[in-house]
């Protein structure tokens, strides 16, 4: 069956997640990954269904969702990603928030093939920034060289910046 | 508390309770220098971080760059928490050195100085630490677990410029804080 992905995003209030999954259920839809969290207090859901219908027909039926200051979107999607047996690390960056943190670190990570597969980035009330990623990196990345040039970069914005590799005990 | 393996901690002067300051601050971001345990301004600094870790609610260990003094020098006292096993009643370390860390185990920790959230870390359960006590200049190693182990680290960590932020197990290890305590 294809895959749809679906964003719902706007004014929390209890039952969205019980009305989107009842529509996909009615229609034989399987849910598979999805995330959602509270984005400075808005809902925000992103998820990957496994459904015969057209994403044109999987709007509408949620369409209804509009008028309770829910925006939707579906859009059909490709074949899963296998992901590679890429090497696992999390970076930690925390600092006074201002304007470009995200884009100043991470512009160094993708210079050296790193892809960012998970993040969470958070404004506490008194002005701290915080960015933790997990990442994959490439075999053959200099990670002592990496680490130091996103230090460098963290300096140059006035945040501390750490890139360590990811525990992952297999039992 | 009358705590069996209590450190043997000096009389100190008048403790008074410092202003802790919280993230960003380039205190907390460096590495804090080694200093003589004997000065009497590390002494009355040990007495100010008992004073402080007493008044804050919840609060089981203070590092000096947390009171904005950029020396190597905490307080501890985890001798009321559920979660402590071994503990040394309240004492403050002076230029400690972690000796052996083993046994890591996920748990979560706060910080004064990060009051917005908590964060999910990796500790040694199993900790050496070797120091000086204050006023004495006493050397001193002690061997710890649980909590207290999770907490020297925590405290290791700030005189380091590190914080919780710094060693969070993943992208969804970090939460709002709900209590205060």
């Amino acid at each position: 069956m294809p895959s749809l992905a679906v964003t719902v995003i706007g004014r929390d209030r209890p039952g969205i997640i019980a009305e989107v999954t009842g529509v996909l259920a009615s229609l034989g839809g399987n849910l598979e990954d999805s995330s959602m969290t509270l984005l400075r207090g808005h809902f925000t859901w992103t998820l990957i269904v496994d459904l015969d219908s057209s994403a044109e027909d999987l709007a509408a039926r949620l369409a209804h969702l509009g008028a309770d200051g829910l925006v939707v979107s579906v859009l059909p999607v490709g074949p899963e990603e296998i992901p590679t047996g890429e090497a696992g690390y999390v970076l930690s960056v925390h600092g006074a928030d201002r304007p470009g943190i995200v884009a100043g670190v991470t512009a160094t990570l993708a210079a050296h093939g790193g892809n960012i597969t998970d993040l969470s980035t958070r404004l506490g009330h008194g002005g701290l920034y915080l960015l933790v990623a997990e990442v994959s990196l490439p075999p053959g990345v200099d990670v002592v060289a990496l680490g130091s040039q996103l230090a460098e970069a963290g300096r140059s914005l006035g945040v501390g910046v750490s890139l360590r590799p990811a525990d992952s005990d297999v039992l | 508390m009358d705590d069996p393996l209590a450190l043997p901690m000096p009389a100190l002067p008048a403790g008074r309770v410092l202003p802790v300051v919280t993230a960003p601050q380039d205190v907390l971001g460096a590495r804090c220098a080694e200093v003589d345990p004997i000065d009497p301004e590390v002494v009355q600094l040990a007495a100010d971080l008992i004073a402080t870790m007493r008044v804050s609610p919840g609060c089981v260990g203070l590092a000096a760059n947390q009171v904005g003094v950029p020396w190597r020098v905490f307080s501890l006292d985890v001798s009321r928490h559920p979660k402590a096993r071994t503990t040394h009643g309240t004492f403050v370390l002076v230029n400690p050195v972690v000796v052996a860390a083993s046994r890591n185990e996920k748990g979560r920790e706060g910080c004064m100085s990060v009051p917005d959230f908590t964060g999910d870390v990796r500790r040694a359960t199993r900790m050496t630490v070797a120091g000086s006590l204050p006023g004495t200049g006493a050397a001193i190693t002690l061997t710890t677990d649980a909590f207290e182990a999770r907490a020297l680290q925590h405290e290791i960590d700030h005189l380091d410029g590190l914080l919780f932020l710094d060693r969070v197990a993943g992208a969804h290890a970090i939460h709002p804080r709900t209590t205060y305590l």
